[in-house]
């Protein structure tokens, strides 16, 4: 007994079997890392193609159909097999259980599973690569009924994707009602696991709707069923409403959980507890439940009613202010702290900026008149990647770094770290600070060529995704070379359940179930006692 | 098969999640929660399961009310070509499936075993009838040059009712697999998790074709 | 672990639930016009919450599962309502 409890989660058996048959959530979170981590980076690189079509117009390195199967890999890619299972099935997996003083997840099994699952929505997902869609992420009706491409294969992989994103859904709502600790009450629950409850929520409700559609363009593409095909009666429009039924909850799906991470962190480094615990908890649910509200916005020139377009115009506005008020929870958290500018801190820090000026251009959007000029453009473009990437993915980096002691039971060299934060920040805001501009002055999305006269701002664009690159391989090296020696078991003096085990936590994460008798983010108080 | 058998490994592992993937060998009960707690954990999961299958229906659902609105003389003539009598009987059978199956769950928590076999057998006895009506109702309709895709009506009836069908289907091989493993002995009073979320999964088929029967057959 | 009802009630139950489909079966055979598809939904909706109530046990449920039990409901609504209000509002040349 006492030697299997010196063993940690990752000694504990080696071998292709002990990772791919294990129920261990932490072992399940680290093989999600792995598997999207494969697929960012493939996606990244469809990007940094489309980026380097777009320095001169015309063709530059790829034709024109190419370009319309790169955009599509590169979206439906990142969308349904990155962001969408990404941060809430590896982080999610891996700290749930530490962090509420679990064992493991209520159903292990369907937990491996769901990951399995994943694999297979994955693999048939690659196969229908062999005859690419180019239809955009969004299989918009009616063209994605005509076109030749393999549009019934790769739906039907990202409804077994959607099956395995509900699954683990289901699995972390249980888990956090059924196997809280003793005295981790609501109130006491890491925000981290608020924003994953909001986020399972989303992904149980959200996803089947998705998952019907699906099948319906299927069965149109099969049978000619009739109900997006103008010619038979039916309503292309209605395909758009059901498909973001789904797909605007899904945008929370995504960012939800890295708000999560952002709000374990900010606490930890600002040495103060969270400013307004319960706001921010409650904004995570109040997110979930209007963002089934909002879905008519991306659909404001797509033949609407002007009618149902106000309605969507209107309550667009009011899910902004949950999001509003989490942000100024962060910042009052910041203030008065003695803040220390770790990695994990400044993708932090990045991701509030960031964050910001992706949901006010969020804003000019949910407005009617301005969203006409805007909609389908480049605007579009990069507000969205700087909700995606500036929130999600500078949050997913943020607890790369955060719990890679954690996760690793290693540390990291911070200086590279933070050379590698600097350049991704850098690049990320050149890439997309100029699509806003060409955005503005008309340049629309999706298009191979483009008038000369935005050849600047396009390059600029281009040169941007070449400091991200470096950036990135450099975070990415700085990661696959741990420093020598083992990490502590808190090395950020965190007051969260997950650091008081050893890092990495061993493979049943506590020996005897914790009794927690008090908030989790007590800094300020406690810390300086003991220390 | 293969969903088969994946729908039956997902309602196991719902049902039993201490079990344990052979790889960690040491399992000393460390996997294992309370017995209430998993039997109340199963329950939840099952409802949120069946939540989200609701949804998967509500797509359909949603098609139906505006199309319905739309086109009301096409959905007219359509429900009146539909044969109301082996629509009926299917509720009839469906809802005593129900029935059935409910009793299953109740004489397990009396360790009436017997019984549980008898309502069990009832039940996938039931799903197959019912799936032989439906087979002659869709080879009638295609022989009179009717499928899917044939008006915005007849895509609907065959949508639901193929995705509803599709549900019976899982739901026999869950039934089934459930049956063996009474067989083998393996539940009880104590230890009837499965049967009773099971028997919640037929429900729910049941509640889906309550709704489709009067809304495709009867309101014409 | 409950152990509520009893076999004849169960029964009762079902003899209940055919009651109603008789009487969904009879009102099909009136025209109430617009009013059709409300009867109908109804009296299915009755013979829903009977299944849920009874046999699917949500009567010794707690607050949580009924939560989850109906709130799918209310999305379907709002899935269904804003479609259809886009619908019937557009406004054809």
């Amino acid at each position: 007994m006492s030697e299997e409890h010196e063993k940690n989660y990752l000694d504990n058996g080696e071998g292709f079997r002990s990772w791919f048959f294990t129920v261990d959530h932490k072992r399940i979170g680290v093989m999600y890392l792995w598997a999207i981590g494969v697929f960012f980076i493939i996606a990244a690189i469809a990007s940094f193609l489309l980026r380097a079509e777009h320095l001169t117009p015309g063709q530059t390195i790829v034709s024109a159909d190419t370009y319309n199967v790169l955009f599509t890999l590169h979206g439906s890619m990142m969308v349904f097999l990155f962001i969408v299972p990404g941060v809430a099935a590896s982080f999610g997996n891996f700290l749930i259980p530490l962090m509420i003083g679990a064992k493991d997840v209520i159903f292990p099994k369907l937990n491996l599973y769901s990951f399995w699952l994943y694999l297979a929505g994955a693999l048939i997902f690659m196969i229908a690569l062999a005859a690419p869609a180019d239809t955009g992420w969004t299989f918009y009706t009616p063209y994605s009924i005509e076109t030749g491409a393999n549009v019934i294969l790769i739906t039907f992989g990202i409804f077994v994707l959607g099956f395995s994103s509900i699954l683990t859904g289901i699995n972390f709502i249980v888990t956090m009602h059924k196997l809280r600790a003793p005295g981790m009450t609501w109130d006491r629950l890491p925000l981290f696991c608020w924003a994953a409850y909001a986020t399972s929520l989303l992904q149980v409700l959200a996803t089947p709707v998705v998952g019907i559609t699906l099948l319906l363009l299927i069965g149109e593409r099969y049978f000619g069923l009739g109900f997006f095909d103008p010619a038979r009666g039916g309503d292309p429009v209605m395909f758009q409403h059901f498909f973001w039924f789904y797909s605007h909850p899904a945008v929370y799906i995504m960012i939800l959980p890295a708000m999560g991470i952002i709000s374990e962190i900010m606490p930890v480094f600002a040495r103060k507890p969270i400013f307004g615990y319960k706001a921010i908890a409650y904004a995570s649910l109040a997110i979930a439940l209007i963002s089934f509200l909002v879905w008519g916005h991306h659909m404001f020139v797509s033949g609407q009613s002007k009618l149902i377009n106000v309605i969507f115009s209107v309550i667009t506005y009011a899910v902004a202010v949950p999001t509003a008020i989490k942000v100024f929870n962060w910042l009052w958290t910041l203030y008065k702290g003695s803040i220390e500018l770790s990695t994990a801190m400044l993708y932090s820090l990045a991701f509030i900026f960031l964050f910001t000026i992706g949901g006010l251009t969020g804003l000019f959007l949910g407005a009617l008149a301005a969203d006409v000029h805007l909609h389908d453009t480049y605007f579009v473009v990069a507000h969205m990647h700087y909700v995606m990437i500036g929130g999600t993915v500078f949050g997913f980096f943020a607890a790369l770094h955060f719990w890679y002691a954690k996760m690793w039971g290693r540390m990291f060299d911070e200086f590279k770290a933070k050379i590698a934060f600097v350049l991704i920040f850098i690049g990320f805001n050149v890439i997309f600070f100029p699509q806003f501009i060409m955005g503005t002055l008309g340049m629309p999305r999706r298009y191979f060529n483009y008038a000369p006269e935005f050849q600047s701002l396009h390059q600029l664009s281009t040169y941007g995704t070449w400091i991200g690159a470096v950036g990135f391989i450099l975070m990415l090296w700085t990661l696959m070379r741990p420093l020598p020696g083992k990490a502590p078991g808190n090395p950020y003096k965190s007051l969260s359940l997950e650091w008081s085990m050893d890092s990495p936590p061993g493979t049943f994460n506590f020996d005897e179930i914790p009794t927690i008798t008090e908030p989790v983010y007590n800094y300020g108080t406690k810390i300086e006692e003991e220390s | 098969m293969g969903i088969f058998a994946i729908t039956g490994k997902i309602i196991k592992s719902i049902a039993y999640p201490s079990e344990m993937v052979p790889s960690i060998e040491e399992d000393d009960g460390h996997h294992h929660f309370d017995p209430v707690t998993e039997h109340e954990s199963a329950k939840l999961g099952m409802w949120l399961f069946l939540a989200t299958e609701l949804l998967l229906f509500g797509g359909l659902f949603a098609a139906y009310a505006i199309y319905r609105a739309k086109y009301p003389e096409m959905f007219m003539d359509g429900s009146k070509s539909l044969d109301v009598v082996l629509g009926s009987v299917n509720t009839v059978i469906l809802i005593f499936s129900s029935l059935t199956v409910a009793i299953a769950v109740k004489a397990i928590q009396e360790n009436r075993i017997r019984l549980v076999k008898v309502m069990l057998w009832v039940t996938i006895i039931c799903a197959a009838i019912f799936a032989v009506n439906k087979y002659f109702e869709y080879t009638y309709k295609f022989s009179k040059g009717i499928f899917p895709g044939t008006d915005i009506f007849y895509s609907i009836y065959f949508a639901a009712t193929g995705v509803h069908m599709l549900h019976v289907f899982i739901g026999m091989a869950v039934l089934g697999i459930l049956l063996r493993k009474v067989y083998k002995g393996k539940y009880n009073k104590e230890n009837y998790t499965a049967i009773e979320i099971g028997g919640l999964y037929w429900h729910l088929v049941d509640l889906i074709w309550i709704y489709l029967f009067p809304l495709l057959y009867l309101v014409g | 672990m409950d152990n509520h009802g009893s076999y004849k009630s169960l029964i009762n139950i079902w003899l209940f639930l055919m009651f109603l489909t008789v009487i969904t079966v009879g009102a099909a055979q009136f025209d109430f016009g617009i009013l059709n598809v409300p009867i109908a939904l109804f009296i299915a909706s009755i013979k829903a919450g009977v299944v849920a109530y009874h046999f699917m046990h949500l009567k010794h449920e707690d607050g949580l599962t009924w939560i989850y039990a109906t709130y799918p409901i209310f999305l379907l609504f709002l899935l269904i309502s804003f479609t259809a209000t886009d619908m019937f509002s557009r406004v054809i040349n």
